[in-house]
C-alpha cells in the first residue's frame, strides 16, 4: 500500500459514522488494554518498587507525575494537530476530537501541579515554588480553560470550531514563549527531563538517569496513561459528535415543524 | 486609514472611555499597593516595577471589551469588512487607536506613579522605555482576544481568561527589563526579548485577528 | 498489604489519592454525559422517524 492510499483510508476516519462505528468496535478492547497497563504499571510502581535512598517512599509519586505530565503537553500538541485539520480539510470529526481533548488535557495539568505539590513539600520544603517547570505548566492550565470556556460561549458549532482552532495555534506559539521566558525568569530547582533522554534510556548517561528498577513500571504506566487518553478522546469525541447530531436533527425539526 | 484612525479617537475621546478610565484605574491600583503591602519605601521601591507593570496591563484589559463591541453592535463592522480597506488593517488601526488612548497615557503617567510607590532613580527610565516598548504588544493581543469574543453577549470576563495567559510573556521581560534598570544592572537581553516579542506579535497577529473577526462576521 | 512507606506515607498515599479521584472523576463524567447524549439522541431519531 503506497502512502497516500494509506493516507486516504485515515481521511475515511474524518467520516462521522465510520468514526462512531470503528471506534464502537474498537473501545472496548481499548478500555481493557487500559484498564490493564494502568493499573499494571501503577500497581508495580506502589507495591514492589524500592525506596529511593534520597527521596524514601516519595519516588513512588513519579508513576503518575511523569505520565501525567508528558500528557499535558501531547493532549495540546493532539490539538494543535487537529485544530489544523479542520482549519484546512474541514472535517468535523477532527474539532471535535480536539473539544474533547481539552478537559482531559486540563486534568492531567492538574494532576502534574498537585502530585508535584505534594512531593516538593517534603522535598524541596515547600509546596510551590515558582519553579519554570511548574509555572509553564500553571500557564499551560490557563491556557486550557480559556480554550474550554470559548468552545462553551460560541453557540454556532462551525464558529466556535473555527475560532477554538485559531485560539489554540495563537496559544500554542505563546505556550512556547511563555516558556523561554520563564526559563529565563527563574532558573529553577526542577530537574531535567530524566525518562525519556536517549542517553538515559541505554544507560550510558549516569547523570540523574532512572534506574531500571524504575524505568519498566514507569514506562508501564506512561503507557497506560496513553491509552487512557486516547480510549477517552474516542469515547468523549463519539459523544460530541452525538451531541452535533442532536443539534442538526433539532434544528431540522424547527425549520419542517 | 487615517480616517478610520481619527474616527476611532474621536470617538474615544469623547465617549471619554479609553483616556480617562484607564488611567484612573492605574492611579487607584498604584495608590492601593501600599495601602495592602505596608508603607515602608525600601519594601516599595523594590516592588515598584512589578506593581506599575501589572497595573499598566489591568489598566489596558480594562478597555478591551469596549474595542470593537461598539462598532459590532451598530453594524459599523460589517461596513469596514466590506470596504476595500482590508480586514487586517482595519484590526491594526483599531489596535494602534487602542493603544494611542490606553497604552501610550500609561507610559507617560507611569514615571509619576512611580515616585509615589519610590522606584529608584535609574529606574524611571526603563520604566518608560519598557512600557512603551511593551504597551504596544498588549494593545495587538487585546484586539485579539476582543476579535474572538466579539459576537458575545458576556465576552467580557472570558476577553480576560483568554488574554491573560497570552500576556505573560510581554510581562515577564517587560517587568524584568524595568527591575533591572531600577537595580542598576544590565538590562540588554530581556530588553531585546521584549522589542522582539513586541515587533513579532505586531506583525504577525493582526492576521490571526482579522480571520478571526472574518468568521465572527460570517 | 500496604507496603511500609516509612515518614513520606501521608504524601504518597495523598498524591495517589488525589490523582486517582481526578481521574475517575474524569472518565466518570466523561460516561455519565455520553449515555445522556447517547439517550437523547436517539429519543430524538425515533421522534424524527415518527413524524417523518
Amino acid at each position: 500500500m503506497s502512502i497516500s492510499t494509506r493516507l486516504n483510508a485515515l481521511w475515511e476516519y474524518a467520516n462521522p459514522r465510520k468514526f462512531l462505528a470503528t471506534t464502537e468496535r474498537v473501545l472496548p478492547v481499548l478500555w481493557l488494554l487500559t484498564a490493564v497497563t494502568l493499573v499494571g504499571g501503577l500497581v508495580w510502581g506502589f507495591f514492589f518498587t524500592p525506596d529511593d535512598y534520597r527521596q524514601g517512599s516519595t519516588v513512588k509519586i513519579i508513576y503518575i507525575h511523569v505520565p501525567s505530565a508528558f500528557l499535558a503537553t501531547s493532549a495540546w500538541f493532539m490539538m494543535l494537530i487537529t485544530s489544523l485539520v479542520w482549519l484546512i480539510r474541514r472535517h468535523h470529526v477532527s474539532a471535535l476530537a480536539s473539544r474533547a481533548a481539552a478537559p482531559i488535557g486540563a486534568v492531567m495539568t492538574l494532576i502534574a501541579l498537585v502530585t508535584g505539590a505534594i512531593w516538593g513539600q517534603p522535598m524541596w520544603g515547600t509546596w510551590w515554588e515558582w519553579d519554570p517547570r511548574l509555572t509553564s505548566f500553571l500557564v499551560l492550565f490557563l491556557f486550557y480553560l480559556g480554550y474550554m470556556a470559548l468552545w462553551e460561549a460560541i453557540e454556532d458549532p462551525d464558529t466556535a470550531a473555527d475560532l477554538t482552532s485559531v485560539l489554540c495555534l495563537v496559544g500554542s506559539v505563546f505556550a512556547v514563549l511563555s516558556r523561554y521566558a520563564v526559563y529565563f525568569w527563574n532558573q529553577g530547582l526542577h530537574q531535567g527531563a530524566s525518562v525519556l533522554r536517549a542517553g538515559a534510556v541505554a544507560g550510558t548517561d549516569t547523570t540523574e538517569k532512572v534506574s531500571n528498577v524504575y524505568a519498566y513500571p514507569l514506562l508501564l504506566s506512561m503507557a497506560g496513561f496513553f491509552l487512557l487518553f486516547v480510549a477517552l478522546v474516542f469515547y468523549r469525541t463519539g459523544t460530541e459528535i452525538r451531541a452535533r447530531r442532536i443539534k442538526a436533527l433539532l434544528a431540522r425539526e424547527r425549520v419542517n415543524g | 486609514m487615517i480616517a478610520l484612525l481619527k474616527r476611532d479617537l474621536v470617538l474615544a475621546l469623547r465617549a471619554g472611555g479609553g483616556f480617562g478610565l484607564g488611567l484612573a484605574f492605574f492611579l487607584i491600583v498604584t495608590v492601593l499597593v501600599p495601602f495592602s503591602v505596608g508603607p515602608q519605601s525600601s519594601l516599595l521601591g523594590t516592588i515598584a516595577p512589578g506593581v506599575l507593570w501589572l497595573g499598566a496591563l489591568l489598566a489596558c484589559l480594562l478597555s478591551l471589551d469596549r474595542l470593537l463591541a461598539l462598532d459590532w453592535e451598530d453594524g459599523t463592522l460589517d461596513l469596514l469588512a466590506t470596504a476595500p480597506l482590508p480586514l487586517e488593517s482595519v484590526v491594526t488601526i483599531k489596535a494602534l487607536a487602542h493603544w494611542l488612548t490606553t497604552g501610550l497615557p500609561l507610559v507617560l503617567a507611569a514615571p509619576v506613579l512611580g515616585v509615589l510607590l519610590n522606584l529608584p532613580g535609574p529606574g524611571f527610565l526603563w520604566m518608560v522605555i519598557s512600557l512603551a516598548l511593551g504597551t504596544p504588544a498588549l494593545s495587538v493581543i487585546g484586539t485579539f482576544g476582543a476579535a474572538l469574543t466579539v459576537g458575545l453577549k458576556r465576552g467580557g470576563l472570558l476577553l480576560s481568561l483568554l488574554v491573560l495567559p497570552l500576556y505573560v510573556p510581554t510581562l515577564i521581560y517587560g517587568a524584568e527589563v524595568a527591575r533591572r534598570g531600577a537595580e542598576g544592572m544590565t538590562v540588554a537581553t530581556p530588553l531585546m526579548m521584549l522589542a522582539g516579542i513586541s515587533a513579532a506579535v505586531i506583525a504577525l497577529l493582526p492576521f490571526a485577528s482579522a480571520a478571526v473577526l472574518r468568521v465572527n462576521l460570517r | 498489604m500496604i507496603p511500609d512507606l516509612g515518614k513520606y506515607a501521608g504524601t504518597v498515599l495523598s498524591a495517589y489519592g488525589t490523582s486517582i479521584v481526578l481521574l475517575v472523576a474524569l472518565v466518570a463524567l466523561s460516561i455519565r454525559r455520553g449515555r445522556k447524549v447517547r439517550a437523547e439522541m436517539e429519543q430524538v431519531e425515533q421522534r424524527m422517524s415518527r413524524n417523518g
